[in-house]
């Protein structure tokens, strides 16, 4: 039996669902503007996962112990489950996987400018850990509260393993810094080289960011790029004396009358450049996932033959 | 090329606890889709049994029709024990 019910109708029953702050979930209707922005903001997440197992596999096979290696091994392989948990939820949109792939090595769909970075040395396994994982966990965690179901219920899972990562990257730059003076610097150049792209990853400003008021009302977004990015420096700058480093901002300093850190704003002309496609690694990222994806096209063929005879 | 099947997977967190649905994913056959299971959703010893299932074989409610399919649970507020009201010095009740 079907029964077409109006949309005004529809709309008014989604709006009260996100009104009393309950979930959206994937067989309810939604309007097409809500589904859209999810699918955007869901799968360049997805993909920022997926593209952010590179820069730290880059260091797997010359990590400097073996526990440092079954380290990095098993947090590369966790960025590997957060963009399957993250394509699930994607899909549950109405997007295949398939596409999903597809747009990703097309350049149709983003990911974290972060990844276009590249990672000279072992130090920047550290750092990233610490300032990106650290960054990620800022956006994340406001995110498990998102009004779309399988989207909250996939950061409650990432959130949980995310703590490990922060930890290791934070120990990794403890241990140098407890080392030779080569080594703090190493950990110095690093931290200088990450500290305001790790900045951009909340995104641009408020007042250049359109959409987000549109995001806080449908309740995806919890928090505006600026709070989060607020947050972030808050957090970090005792993290950063613990350690021993500097933050290479001249004018980070305690405001005491806002009770927060006042901070310099990263280049966001370089920002531009990097999402547009122009940073350090864009065109190297987006290859190598194209190679993985074309050199494994073999192994999907032939489980999806071996599958057909059924005898597995 | 056609995309592989997708299965649901539910796990048992521990005995003693019902099966819960954790995910989704893709796999060419039952065999696959549990060896990933264990692979995505069980690296840190999550649980203690799998099941995955194929999506297109799950019969589901649809939303549309939540309010007349679960409409008869409504009107039998008796079913609940704080239907019944006894005297508060009534012990272990
Ligand atoms: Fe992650
Ligand atoms: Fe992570």
């Amino acid at each position: 039996m079907t029964t077409t019910v109006p949309e005004d109708v529809l709309l008014q029953q989604f709006d009260a669902v996100i009104a009393r702050n309950d979930r959206i979930e994937p067989r309810d209707w939604m309007p097409e503007g809500y589904r859209k922005t999810l699918v955007r903001q869901v799968a360049q997440h997805a993909h920022s996962e997926i593209i952010g197992m590179q820069p730290e596999g880059n260091w797997l096979t010359r990590a400097p112990s073996l526990r440092r290696k079954a380290i990095l091994l098993a947090k590369v392989q966790d960025e590997a489950g957060h963009g399957l948990y993250l394509y699930s939820a994607t899909e549950t949109l109405g997007v295949s996987r398939g596409e999903l792939t597809e747009m990703l090595i097309e350049g149709r769909q983003k990911y974290s400018s972060i990844f276009n970075y590249p990672t000279l040395s072992f130090a920047d396994v550290g750092t990233i850990g610490w300032l990106v994982d650290g960054a990620a966990i800022c956006n994340q965690v406001p995110l498990c509260r998102t009004s779309y179901g399988p989207y909250g219920r996939a950061m409650i899972r990432i959130c949980k393993e995310e703590s490990f990562h922060q930890r290791q990257g934070y120990e990794l730059l403890m241990t140098m810094m407890r080392g030779t003076d080569e080594q703090r610097a190493m950990v110095q150049e690093s931290v200088d080289r990450f500290w305001w792209p790790a900045l951009m990853m909340f995104g641009p400003p408020d007042a250049d960011s359109p959409n987000t008021a549109q995001s806080m009302a449908w309740g995806i977004k919890r928090n505006t790029n600026d709070d989060l990015r607020q947050r972030f420096v808050d957090m970090t700058v005792p993290q950063a004396e613990a350690l021993g480093v500097t933050l290479p901002d001249p004018e980070l300093r305690w405001n005491e009358e806002r009770g927060a850190h006042d901070f310099g704003q990263p280049d966001w002309d370089e920002f531009m450049q990097v999402v547009q496609g122009n940073g350090p690694c864009n065109r190297q990222r987006i290859a190598h996932r194209r190679r993985a994806h074309e050199d494994g096209a073999w192994v999907r063929d032939a489980a999806t033959a071996f599958a057909a005879r059924g005898t597995s | 090329m056609s995309e592989w099947p997708l299965y649901e997977v539910f796990v048992r967190g521990k005995r003693g606890l019902n099966h819960v649905h954790v995910g989704s994913l893709h796999a060419a056959d039952d065999a696959m889709a549990l060896h990933n299971a264990r692979d995505v959703y069980t690296r840190r010893n999550e649980g203690v049994s799998i099941w995955v299932v194929r999506a297109d074989a799950i019969a589901a409610s649809s939303p549309d029709e939540k309010d007349p399919l679960f409409a008869p649970a409504g009107d039998k507020v008796y079913r609940h024990p704080t239907f019944y009201s006894i005297p508060d010095d009534v012990p272990h009740m």
